[in-house]
């Protein structure tokens, strides 16, 4: 097994870690920061997101499915300097969980025909497609696409070479049968952006790591003594089900 | 075959604000009131639990509270050329579902109204001359006027808790310096609660405004500054800027909403009866075509059944109340060729445009902070406020600074050039989430002959009923408004001295974009006024075709305003309910004779 069939050790080898530090009271701030540290040498702290892409089974992607959703979220969002990516914060867990809700088969929309896919963008959605068959689709087709242009799956690309891959999406360049490469991006981007920034309830943004990152505090949802002030808010995030970050 | 129900003395269709306020009139009056809602009970607890509902995905994202689509939609095209096509996915606007309706889930911008926009369009007439409105626009008065309304939006703010600064109350000048509005009308009374709060972000804008020459002032807001008890004994907690409030239930009991301020005073009624998940599939007429005898809906369980009534209430949302208008034969339905028929007549909606303006990391807008209603406004390009004559347009916006709460997965936003992934989004975005002060420009939308509503002929709802059809596109007057606004509003963005600015307006050329949430301020399509030829309700919102249907809601403005219609929508409700109480039921008939 090449070592780019596994994203998160060429991660680990490639780059430092990140890890939550929480400062002391005397800083005057009580927020969390994020330390650079030797990955190797990271000791675990006990609220550090459990390791992503190990714990959890996919229910809806199938193996070679899941080995593109966690190359491409990873790309998505990397972890880099400025902290954890998608992968870390759990968001093919995320992706998968949601394949598996109304929101994914089109229940949510409406879905009468007669469809007309040509429509102009301005007319809003106009697919007979679902999320779960625009994943199916999008992930073959590009599969299909880094076989022929590489000779390898996506997962087993180098960074920049996926990179190339997804803004070719994003663009809409490779002409697929199955379904428009824009609209299959559009949703693993929008997909992978909820994953990171969703309550950990959803299975994604796990140790709150995304809101970390912009300093949203989560279900805090009281300011009525910060309304006025120009200040950084000092606190960290919470969850829902009571998780501090 | 239906099942018949026992006989009411007036049902009530749809139960968000003009329900609620019409259901608690009609049985301070002693009538027998039943009101039918199409989605299903919803109420602060448990739909409003905190914390389950701090949950940008499920609600927001995933529009938990908002119409459900799969089951309803509206189609819509550009032109009368086009074919419509289903608005598959909820974009453009918002409304709501189950009790309580989009009262649940909006902001809580609290206006009145500005007193010319009563009177569109003999104030134009008046001081631009009859050749300034374009041939093709149909503004109309409204056939009420704001003398005659204010006791209705005195009384509304006071149900509502409306928190806000007079500027003038009974002629004696009392807001100068305090964040009153010097282009408001005269009030009678204070607002019952005084302003919110400013974020920093309204800071800004009312800093900037200021150096500018403009008139900033505090938005009137139905979110609370202090504890509340309104006049029907509901009560209110202060708001905490908790950052989740229009498309969330309010968990503090803060924000205004049917269920929180008037559904607490209808519970325990013998008269009235609240009955969710009956979906009204018409209005039933006699005979003579000019008397309902009642409504059909289809419950839970999919059976039909017949809710006989003396009185019909259409308080659905806008566009439903149109649609139910069309299916049950009242009025008659619109005609653009011709130019003649009411119902479907004069649709219209917001002209909005936005300005974001980007800072260092020492200006601290912190954007999760936020309530919906609360906020810092001028109004100097509001109504007719400043001289449109060298401008060639017609209508005014008023612009403002209204941190409601931005939540990660949609709320965040980057300086115009900035990739949509990868590290330097991530960079970006970490830079500039809490560094941001969004503003918009809230236009006035006019109505114009080839804008309206009618019935789609192709596709059909859940219950195998035809869609609503919305035949829509922005005119040369909304392009030459929204540019003209952006511009003003850009001197605001300037003065604030940003690193970065993103511009999102409109430019020549461009089509109403059904997928870009723009608000959900739907207007006209059952448009009251002084000739039956042109309105389909008399000043009472009472039909000109069948005496015993009212119809209110935004559904009866014949053109949108600059304000939100919360305000108006209300008053008007109370104007209606009023003359039924005080006229109708004494005799029954035509309020006004045509």
């Amino acid at each position: 097994m090449s070592e780019q069939d596994n994203p998160r050790r060429e991660f680990l080898r490639k780059t430092l870690t990140l890890i939550p530090v929480v400062t002391v009271a005397s800083t005057g701030l009580g927020s969390t920061v994020m330390m650079a540290t030797p990955a190797v040498a990271a000791p675990e702290p006990a609220q550090r997101p459990s390791s992503p892409g190990k714990a959890y089974e996919p229910t809806y992607f199938t193996a070679e499915e899941w080995a593109f959703v966690n190359a491409a979220v990873a790309r998505l969002i990397p972890a880099d300097e400025q902290g954890p990516g998608a992968l870390e914060a759990g968001v093919p867990e995320y992706i998968d969980r949601q394949m598996n809700t109304p929101y994914a088969s089109g229940a949510l929309w409406f879905m009468q025909g007669p469809f007309n896919a040509d429509a102009p963008p301005e007319m809003g959605w106009q697919s007979k497609l679902v999320p779960k068959q625009i994943y199916r689709l999008g992930i073959a087709a590009t599969e299909e696409l880094c076989k022929k242009a590489y000779n390898s799956t996506f997962a087993g690309l180098d960074s920049a070479t996926r990179d190339e891959v997804l803004k070719q999406l994003e663009a809409g360049t490779p002409k697929f049968e199955s379904v428009p490469a824009k609209m299959f991006f559009s949703f693993l981007l929008q997909n992978t952006k909820e994953g990171f920034f969703c309550d950990p309830i959803h299975g994604g943004n796990k140790g709150m790591v995304g809101w970390t990152m912009i300093g949203f505090p989560g279900a805090r949802a009281d300011f009525m003594d910060w309304v006025e002030r120009n200040e950084q808010y000092p606190f960290p995030a919470v969850s829902i089900r009571g998780e501090r970050a | 075959m239906s099942t018949v129900m026992k006989k009411v003395d007036a049902v009530i269709v749809g139960f968000g604000w003009t329900g609620a306020i019409m259901a608690k009139e009609l049985t301070e009056a002693g009538l027998n009131v039943v009101a039918l809602e199409r989605g299903p009970m919803q109420d602060t607890y448990p739909d409003g639990n905190y914390p389950q509902v701090i949950d940008e995905l499920t609600y927001s994202v995933r529009k938990k509270l908002f119409q459900d689509v799969s089951k309803e939609t509206v189609t819509i095209r550009h032109s009368v050329n086009d074919v419509a096509l289903p608005n598959r996915q909820l974009g453009a606007f918002l409304p709501g579902n189950g009790v309580g309706g989009a009262g649940l889930h909006w902001s809580g911008v609290h206006f009145r109204v500005d007193p010319m926009e009563l009177r569109m369009r003999s104030h134009y007439e008046e001081r631009y001359g009859k050749n300034f409105i374009p041939k093709d626009m149909t503004i109309q008065d409204f056939g009420v006027s704001y003398e005659e309304l204010e006791p209705f939006f005195d009384y509304a703010e006071k149900v509502f808790g409306t928190s806000g600064q007079a500027w003038t109350v009974n002629g004696k000048l009392v807001g100068e310096g305090k964040g009153g509005n010097p282009y408001a009308p005269d009030r009678s009374d204070h607002f019952p609660l005084v302003s919110q709060k400013n974020t920093y972000s309204a800071q800004l804008f009312q800093k900037a405004a200021n150096e500018v020459g403009y008139k900033p002032y505090n938005l009137p807001s139905a979110n609370t500054s202090g504890p509340y008890t309104n006049p029907y004994g509901a009560q209110m907690g202060p708001c905490n800027f908790c950052g989740f409030c229009s498309g969330y239930v309010c968990y503090m009991y803060s924000k205004a909403s049917p269920n929180v301020n008037i559904l607490p005073a209808l519970k325990p009624l013998p008269n009235f009866e609240l009955r969710p998940d009956a979906h009204v599939i018409r209005v039933n007429l006699d005979s003579t075509k000019s008397k309902a005898t009642g409504v059909t809906y289809i419950d839970a369980l999919g059976r039909e059944i017949e809710q006989p009534a003396d009185l019909v209430i259409l308080g659905a949302f806008q566009l439903h109340n149109v649609r139910l208008m069309l299916l049950s034969g009242i009025g008659k339905p619109y005609d653009p060729k011709t130019g003649e028929g009411v119902v479907g007549r004069n649709f219209a909606y917001q002209n909005m445009a936005t300005i974001k303006a980007y800072f260092d990391k020492d200006v601290h807008t912190n954007n999760f902070i936020g309530a919906g209603g609360n906020g810092v406004a001028i109004d100097d390009f509001n109504a007719d406020n400043f001289d449109h004559g060298p401008h060639g347009f017609v209508g005014g916006s008023p612009m403002w600074v209204n941190q409601a709460g931005s939540r990660p997965i949609a709320g965040t936003s980057n300086p115009p050039g900035t990739p949509t992934w990868g590290s330097a989004w991530k960079r970006a975005t970490a830079d500039y989430y809490t560094h941001q002060v969004s503003m918009d420009a809230h236009g006035a939308h006019q109505s114009y002959r080839s804008n309206y509503l009618d019935l789609d002929p192709v596709y059909r709802d859940s219950f195998g009923q035809p869609l609503l059809r919305m035949t829509f596109d922005w005119q040369e007057n909304d392009i030459k408004m929204n540019r003209f606004m952006m511009e003003k509003m850009g001197k605001i963005a300037e003065a604030m001295n940003p690193k970065a600015i993103a511009r999102i307006g409109k430019q020549v050329g461009d089509h109403f974009n059904t997928a870009s949430y723009q608000t959900t301020h739907l207007n006209g399509g059952a448009i009251m006024g002084t000739d039956p030829k042109t309105s389909a309700l008399n000043r009472y919102l009472q039909s000109w075709d069948v005496h015993n249907v009212f119809v209110p809601g935004a559904s009866a403005f014949p053109q949108g305003l600059g304000y939100n219609p919360t305000g108006l929508v209300a008053a008007l409700t109370y104007w209606s309910a009023r003359a039924i109480r005080e006229q109708y039921l004494k005799n029954p008939g035509p309020l006004v004779q045509a």
